[in-house]
């Protein structure tokens, strides 16, 4: 290898380490010696090569992807097709014009109705060539702009258009909406890594590994996601469960053993002789506790609640009984909504649609809910039940209540306060979680990852 | 011996024995083998895991060896174990004789009493082996501390015995399907391939591979169909294996055409979820 291509190399692990991939030396060393065994012809051997020896979980691959194409881009400039392009005029610069936008949209809407990734590629690039060139204020401070492209092109206002060609085809309306919506997206994504791609190709891969990479899935804020990555935490809830129940048993089993068996152990010693080479042991009771999930589901902690409702009761038979309440300012039982083997989708559009019960006035009042529980419900706290609140504790300075959430508190076993903000945000503006904290301990809970960490300790 | 002599190689000896791979299989394949590193292979239930290393050992024509890991597996039945009753019996038959303690106590500890279990008979052979160690997640963390001798070093530690040092380093394939998290270690030391379900052309080709009396026009509508139900958000995502069930039931049933009807009457061949074919029904509009 060359010197360039080490300090390359190098300078790409760290940004993976950057990002929160724990790269060894070992691993390292790997990449190296696949990369010493293989041809170079190919750009995709190379990154197969990388991602076999670096990257060892499947949530990490994203955060990779981008950080290759960052640091190994796939072409350099407009590539070799955008310069025999004939939409430069004279002068060399590129065409961009009223009339060039909506050829282009042409061209994008007929790319994307056909699904045609080859050709979507090649126009994410030239979206951004032509489109997303920020003139800079003089020679080598251009810039390019995802954004600017983006808002300019607005691929997101063709997708009626799709969905009526994907109709045309014969697909149903939900289905011809989702593909739509998912090409979409991804032509968004490919146009903003090819930003990312010219803007490293000018300032260094280093500038643009620090910004524009984003957390995993596991470890995106709740409060941050967009919609998109609200459906993919969608998808991970089931696995995340079955990872859950998988480890709980087993840990289960571990502390299974219980006394000596005295009559099975002195059977198994016949057949050696009567020499006992192995114990048998008892089982043990297991301890199942009840739950009651408090949570609170106005706008701005909706989705948290929901991901938590949904991990809960996905490992139901973990619990001996969970009952679900919801509220705004007024409490709803949703217990019902969660029948075994329901299906995801419908149980959140149910729980959407049940909002409306949990919401007098609309605006989150944390005291009247509470006042409100132990008025109705007092019947589901019992000294083997668990309490478990979900919430921001954003009351809209009113009455707190704090009375009656010690009585509940007092009445169940233990109780817990998930948080879904940041613990530096807590107490400010109208957070009260700093007094709501001294009578229910409150736990931060941002991510899947903590999210899952922590329903794993409350087993 | 060299496993692949190439990425390209490793990609057309495996299509020979029927495995379809895709690119980067084939690189991470051809590197297991010239790095001499184990092979960690993960991904949802029925994408070829487990066909993948014994698709390599047909195409290398070297042997399978396959530990199934379960819950509870330890090492008297992963690595190696001292055969207790032969071993009673011996000191019991020599209470007669004249021969002193410490010979029967060496005696006892020969290679004569000892069972050996999948690591180390894949250790110990001579010839070229393929060690398939399958559902290496189902295991318990200890189990895994067990593997890293055998994994890095190729090697085993015997107390009465000593080391075993591999005669000839045999490939490793360990396939997970992410139930829990592997340790560091274990992920360190080993490559790592995710397999996802494949396009459709690739689907198509494989069901085809398997299925060579399925019609080419149900095969495309067939792979269509699972792509739309891939999309879908399903507990259980039809995998490759469901998509040959599938293609070989349309074989039994003799449907030439596969329209919204016959998708329907057969849906319980690729979904196991009862609320997965009630959704599919309504989203994909089977019964009108």
């Amino acid at each position: 290898m060359t010197s360039g291509l080490v300090d390359r190399h190098i300078a790409f692990l760290e940004a993976l380490r950057g990002a929160g991939l724990s790269v060894s030396l070992a691993e390292d060393l790997d990449a190296v010696a696949a990369l010493s065994a293989l041809p170079w012809d190919r750009r995709e051997t190379v990154r197969d090569a990388y991602a076999a020896t670096l990257v060892k979980k499947q949530v990490q691959r994203p955060t990779f992807e981008t950080l290759f194409d960052v640091y190994f881009p796939s072409l350099v400039g407009e590539g070799v097709q955008g310069a025999e392009d004939e939409s430069r005029d004279e002068t060399g610069q590129v065409r961009d014009n009223a009339e060039a936008l909506a050829e282009f949209r042409e061209q994008l809407l007929e790319a994307l109705a056909d699904g045609d990734e080859e050709r979507l590629a090649r126009l994410a690039v030239e979206m951004v060539g032509r489109f997303g060139a920020m003139p800079g204020r003089g020679p080598g401070l251009s810039s390019w702009s995802a954004y600017t492209a983006l808002q300019r092109v607005s691929p997101s206002q063709l997708v009626d258009r799709i969905v009526a060609a994907l109709l045309a085809e014969g697909r149903t309306d939900d289905e011809a909406a989702r593909t739509a919506g998912r090409r979409v997206g991804a032509f968004t994504r490919q146009v903003e890594a090819d930003a990312r791609r010219r803007i490293a190709e000018e300032k260094g891969p280093d500038h643009v590994a620090n910004v524009a990479v984003k957390p995993s899935i596991d470890r995106l804020d709740f409060t941050a996601a967009r919609k998109a990555d609200l459906e993919e935490m969608r998808r991970e809830i089931y696995p995340l469960a079955r990872r859950l129940a998988t480890r709980l048993t087993k840990e289960h089993h571990a502390r299974r053993r219980g006394h000596l068996d005295f009559r099975r152990t002195v059977r198994a010693s016949m057949s050696t002789g009567g020499v006992p080479l192995v114990t048998h042991h008892r089982p043990k009771r297991p301890h199942r506790t009840e739950l009651v999930v408090l949570c609170d589901v106005s706008g701005s902690v909706a989705s948290f609640a929901q991901f938590t409702l949904l991990l809960v009761f996905a490992l139901r038979d973990q619990f001996q009984k969970v009952r679900a309440f919801t509220f705004i300012d007024h409490v709803h039982e949703v217990t019902h909504h969660f029948t075994p083997g329901a299906d995801v989708v419908d149980v959140m559009s149910d729980l959407a649609a049940s909002t409306a019960h949990a919401a007098l006035w609309g605006r989150t009042n944390y005291g009247r809910a509470f006042t409100k529980f132990t008025e109705e419900h007092a019947d589901a706290l019992g000294p083997k039940s668990s309490l478990l609140i979900l919430g921001d504790a954003r009351s809209n300075y009113s009455d707190l209540a704090l009375d009656r959430l010690q009585a509940m508190a007092g009445a169940a076993r233990h109780s817990w306060w998930l948080n879904p903000e940041h613990h530096r945000h807590w107490d400010t503006g109208d957070s009260v979680a700093g007094r709501y904290g001294e009578v229910v301990p409150m736990v931060e809970c941002r991510n899947l990852t903590q999210l899952g960490e922590f329903v794993h300790d409350l087993v | 011996m060299t496993w692949f002599s190439s990425p390209d190689d490793a990609g057309a000896r495996l299509g020979e024995v029927g495995y379809l791979a895709d690119p980067a299989t084939a690189t991470t394949t051809y590197l297991a083998g010239a790095l001499e590193k184990p092979l960690l292979v993960e991904g949802p239930a029925g994408v070829g895991k487990t066909e993948l290393a014994k698709a390599v050992a047909r195409a290398t024509g070297a042997d399978l060896v396959r530990l199934q890991c379960y819950e509870g597996l330890d090492e008297a039945r992963a690595l190696y174990e001292w055969n207790y009753k032969k071993q009673l019996l011996r000191i019991q038959s020599s209470q007669g004789d004249d021969s002193t303690w410490s010979e029967t106590h060496d005696d006892i500890f020969s290679e004569e009493f000892l069972l050996t279990r999948p690591l180390l008979t894949a250790i110990s052979r001579e010839e070229p082996t393929v060690l398939l160690i399958d559902e290496v997640d189902k295991t318990d963390v200890e189990v895994e501390g067990l593997l890293l001798e055998v994994l890095s070093d190729f090697q085993v530690t015997i107390p009465e015995l000593g080391t075993v040092v591999a005669v000839r380093r045999p490939l490793v394939v360990l396939t997970s399907n992410a139930s829990r998290e592997l340790s560091e270690a274990l992920k360190r030391r080993c490559l790592y391939l995710h397999l996802d379900y494949p396009d459709a052309a690739r689907e198509r080709e494989i069901v085809l591979s398997q299925v060579p009396e399925l019609e080419t026009k149900v095969a495309e509508q067939l792979v269509a169909n699972v792509g739309r139900l891939r999309e879908l958000e399903l507990k259980k995502a039809p995998s490759i294996a469901e998509s040959v069930d599938w293609a070989r039931t349309l074989i039994a049933l003799e449907i030439h055409e596969l329209d919204d009807k016959a998708v329907d009457d057969t849906l319980g061949v690729v979904l196991k979820h009862s609320s997965d074919q009630a959704r599919a029904v309504r989203e994909l509009r089977l019964r009108r």
